[in-house]
């Protein structure tokens, strides 16, 4: 993220709260880290919702996914190809962690190479959750099919947008990278961009287990 | 071509003036843009009302049809709530906090600048319901199913543009909280920190937790609506009830968003206008955090009659939250408790604040008991309860911090007597307008209707209700006469028109872009009060810090108007004499010091602001009056 003071001086890429000299920072935080914290904790609050929505619907139902059109067949969810794009969440969140030690060490080129592979994970993703749309709308889950669609494609859709704005956010400050601009002490986007994805990834897992795994 | 015929300068200068207000990322430029938009936006839903109580004032069909009516109170109801009173409660937090805490700006000034713009763009969107002659009309509180049963964009402009409101709110409470926690001045810390600024932090954390929710339960309509989506439809196995749910999850702490910042602009204007400190400083803002913290438990209070909900929890719960606002009426009334008052236009609108809060809130009371609620539930006693407390608390409030800030941000005192001919015509259009909804809640008068019967008895109450409604339209019209000659007279206000105690006044009036040449170190929660009558306290009790020394210059050099800012200088009130300060103890005057007068840094402290009785003036005789 490029949230960043305007207020005095030039843009500086890290601590605006330093522009202002003497002025009280009670905690260490950075402020445009703050920010970003700030940002996440409304949107955890988002997706409480859409979790409180699946739990109070998933509550008013003995079988689940329910069976609301009589002699339907009880519609199975496929755990492979979850479990796989959980797995590869899962690592870019550590190769994202490996980019922030890496310039927290000064090292440049390490940073971008493992923004690259982080990069490349969060595509692969997006991808895998397409073909699995795809997959699914194939076997007849469809969004208006009944509560379980609707639950199933509002959060995962809602998880892969905020995987997509992650992605762009990696992109841009891998482009920083390879433009030079972070150093072991100026980094702040970094930390930013490594804090929203590994959030993303946490909402994954929950996903992935009230979704595939608690039924 | 290079002609020069047409004094290209005075065609440049015009143009940069547009296009500065329009990049601006200043924060005062953006507050004052906040509250000209909140204020168009409450001239357009005032007249909304207005539409409203003309239909209702006699039985049969006046001017509208059901259909238009249901779209007059929604549209009304969206509008006063998420287009006027938390822009306009936000604009005062944007050119008032950052002064407040003698910052620059605030911490992100572009997202500020972008928070700002979505506001204007989410009303176009809303209004332009009008234009393609389909409005929403299930009411600001849009309740599932109606709400998806009613075809047409109009639902759809009204979802679109409130997700665009409540992210605009979200960018603002992050900018808040990181403003209020990073940038304050030195010495300022959080209990030191105006009532106001904490009142704004309170609900910026309500809004950062409590928004998303409405974000996402708007996201849904939008599914359920569009892409066939089931959330709110049993026949997929959806639940209606779940939108009562999330909504009132979001929508109870919202209406604190809605009250706290007013609850913080009257305890900044008590305390002035009273000569004393604000009576339990720490106690006030426990009970605001309090609040904070017990809103998010008690949503359900609106939805007692569904039947699905556990209502002992929830009547706990509300009456749980009543107590941290009672305290608040305490702090309040016993901060102007021998106090030396001066009724101002601001004052005014503060004291009628605390009267229609006070019926507001037993209002709330009576409603959280829940055999009296499932007599009163979607009665017009609930319209007069929500509007005791959003037009005799929130927009009160608001008329007091305009009227306060006025010449802090425009350089020039309103009118008084036009200020006072406006509060005494709302006051009484208030009361006459929603007191008789009581009565009519109480017969079984349900909302939201447009039309009743002429043999149900509710015809002269109905009335006098629109009779009040009129009042308090006309009400407006002084206001306006007196922005128009305010805006055109002198800008001689100074700095410090009101003989005030917080760091806004400490800057001339407008202050510079960047506010503060010098800031004042701080040293208790007035400290323009230190600045000025600090040197009037004994040795042990004088504040070298910084701003004393300024201060010190200031008055020594030559007493002009032109505040800390330009110069160092503050000046001293009109009718604001030393003598008025020659007192047998400070003590009795000031408030008892801290206990073990140094602080950690060996420098003495601050004033508590308890001891209230002994703030109390004792020297009658001193006394300069400060009206006219
Ligand atoms: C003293 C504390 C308060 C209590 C105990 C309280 C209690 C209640 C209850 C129980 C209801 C639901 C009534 C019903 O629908 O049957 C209600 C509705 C409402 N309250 Fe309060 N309230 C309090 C303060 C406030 C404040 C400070 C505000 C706003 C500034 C407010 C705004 C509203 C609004 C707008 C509604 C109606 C919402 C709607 O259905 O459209 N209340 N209140
Ligand atoms: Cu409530």
């Amino acid at each position: 993220m490029t949230a960043r003071s305007g207020v005095v001086g030039p843009r500086r890429e890290d601590d605006p709260g330093a522009a202002h000299g003497a002025h009280g920072a009670e905690s260490g935080v950075n402020t445009a880290l703050l920010g970003m914290l700030l940002f996440i904790g409304s949107e955890a609050m988002f997706f409480a919702a859409l979790f409180g929505a699946y739990f109070n619907s998933r509550a008013q139902f003995q079988h689940w996914p329910p069976p609301i059109h009589p002699g339907e067949t009880e519609f199975h969810l496929d755990l492979v190809l979850p479990v796989i794009v959980t797995a590869i969440l899962v690592i870019s969140s550590l190769t994202m962690q490996w980019a922030v030690w890496r310039i927290r060490a000064g090292d440049r080129t390490g940073m971008n190479r493992a923004l690259i592979v982080t990069l490349l994970l969060g595509v692969v993703f997006l991808f895998l959750q397409v073909y699995d749309y795809a997959q699914l709308l194939g076997e007849g889950l469809r969004i208006n099919r009944d509560i379980f669609g609707t639950l199933f494609y509002t959060l995962t859709g809602f998880h892969g947008a905020h995987v997509f704005g992650g992605v762009v956010g990696i992109a841009v400050i891998l482009s920083r990278g390879l433009a030079g601009q972070f150093s072991a002490r100026h980094h702040v986007a970094v930390e930013a961009v490594s804090i929203y994805w590994h959030f993303v990834d946490v909402i994954w897992i929950l996903l992935f287990l009230t979704i595939y795994i608690l039924q | 071509m290079a002609t020069t015929v047409l004094s290209p300068r005075a065609g440049v200068y015009q143009r940069s003036r547009i296009y500065e207000w329009l990049t601006t990322t200043d924060h005062k430029k953006i507050g004052i843009m906040y509250v000209t938009a909140a204020f168009l936006f409450f001239l357009l839903g005032g007249v909304l009302a207005l539409f409203i109580r003309a239909e209702l004032a006699a039985p049969g069909t006046q001017f509208v049809e059901a259909q238009s009516y249901n779209q007059l109170f929604t549209m009304h109801g969206t509008t006063m709530i998420f287009l006027f009173v938390m822009p306009m409660l936000t604009g005062f937090g944007n050119y008032i906090v950052p002064l407040q805490i003698g910052a620059a700006d605030m911490a992100f000034p572009r997202i500020n600048a972008l928070s700002f713009w979505m506001v204007p763009l989410a009303g176009l969107l809303l209004f332009s319901g009008y234009i393609v002659m389909d409005v929403a009309r299930a009411g600001w509180t849009s309740y599932a199913p109606l709400s998806i049963v009613e075809q047409g964009p109009g639902q759809d402009l009204w979802i679109v543009s409130l997700i665009l409101l409540g992210t605009s709110s979200i960018l603002g409470a992050i900018n808040f909280i990181a403003t209020i926690f990073k940038m304050r001045a030195p010495g300022l810390t959080l209990m030191r920190m105006p009532i106001f600024v904490w009142t704004v932090l309170v609900t910026s954390f309500l809004l950062l937790f409590a928004l998303p929710s409405f974000t996402a339960a708007t996201a849904m309509l939008y599914i359920d609506r569009n892409y066939g989506g089931g959330f709110f439809n049993p026949a997929m196995g959806g639940n209606p009830i779940l939108w009562q749910h999330i909504f009132w999850f979001f929508g109870h702490p919202e209406v604190y968003i809605l009250i706290l910042p007013a609850m913080g602009v009257v305890s900044e204007v008590l305390p002035v206008f009273s000569r004393k400190p604000l009576f339990g400083y720490r106690a006030f803002v426990i009970a605001t955090a309090l609040i904070g913290f017990y809103g998010f438990g008690v949503w359900a209070h609106h939805m007692f009659t569904t039947g699905a909900v556990f209502l002992p929890f929830f009547a706990f719960f509300t009456f749980l939250i009543s107590v941290p606002t009672g305290v608040k009426m305490f702090n309040w009334i016993f901060t102007m408790w021998r106090g030396r008052i001066r009724l101002t236009t601001p004052m005014l609108f503060a004291i009628g604040f605390i009267a229609n809060f006070l019926i507001g809130g037993l209002d709330g009371a009576f409603a959280a008991v829940v055999p009296f609620d499932y007599a009163i539930h979607d009665t017009y006693w609930v319209v007069a309860h929500m509007h005791y407390v959003l037009v005799g608390g929130s927009l009160f409030g608001i008329f007091a911090a305009l009227y306060y800030w006025f010449p802090k941000m425009f350089g020039a005192r309103l009118n008084e007597g036009l200020g006072k001919l406006h509060f005494v015509l709302l006051f009484v259009g208030t009361n006459l307008t929603f007191f008789p909804q009581h009565l009519l809640g109480l017969d079984g008068m349900i909302r939201r209707i447009n039309d009743y019967a002429p043999d149900n008895g509710w015809t002269e109450l109905n009335f006098l209700s629109s009779v009040g409604a009129f009042t308090i339209g006309i009400s407006i019209l002084p206001l306006l006469w007196n922005l128009f000659i305010t805006f055109r007279g002198p800008r001689d206000a100074g700095a410090d028109p009101w003989d005030a105690n917080t760091l806004e006044w400490a800057a001339a009036s407008p202050p510079p872009p960047y506010n503060f040449e010098v800031v004042p170190e701080v040293r208790s929660e007035r400290p323009l009060f230190d600045l000025k009558y600090g040197h009037l306290l004994p040795a042990h009790q004088v504040r070298k810090s910084g701003a004393s020394r300024v201060l010190t210059q200031g008055l020594g050099a030559h007493g002009g108007d032109r505040g800390v800012a330009t110069g160092g200088v503050i000046p001293a009130a009109p009718g604001t004499t030393h003598d008025e300060f020659r007192l047998d103890s400070p003590e009795e005057k000031f408030g008892k010091p801290v206990e073990g007068h140094e602080d950690e840094h060996g420098r003495p402290r601050g004033i508590t602001p308890e001891a209230p009785e002994k703030a109390a003036p004792i020297d009658p005789s001193a006394r300069a009056d400060h009206e006219k």
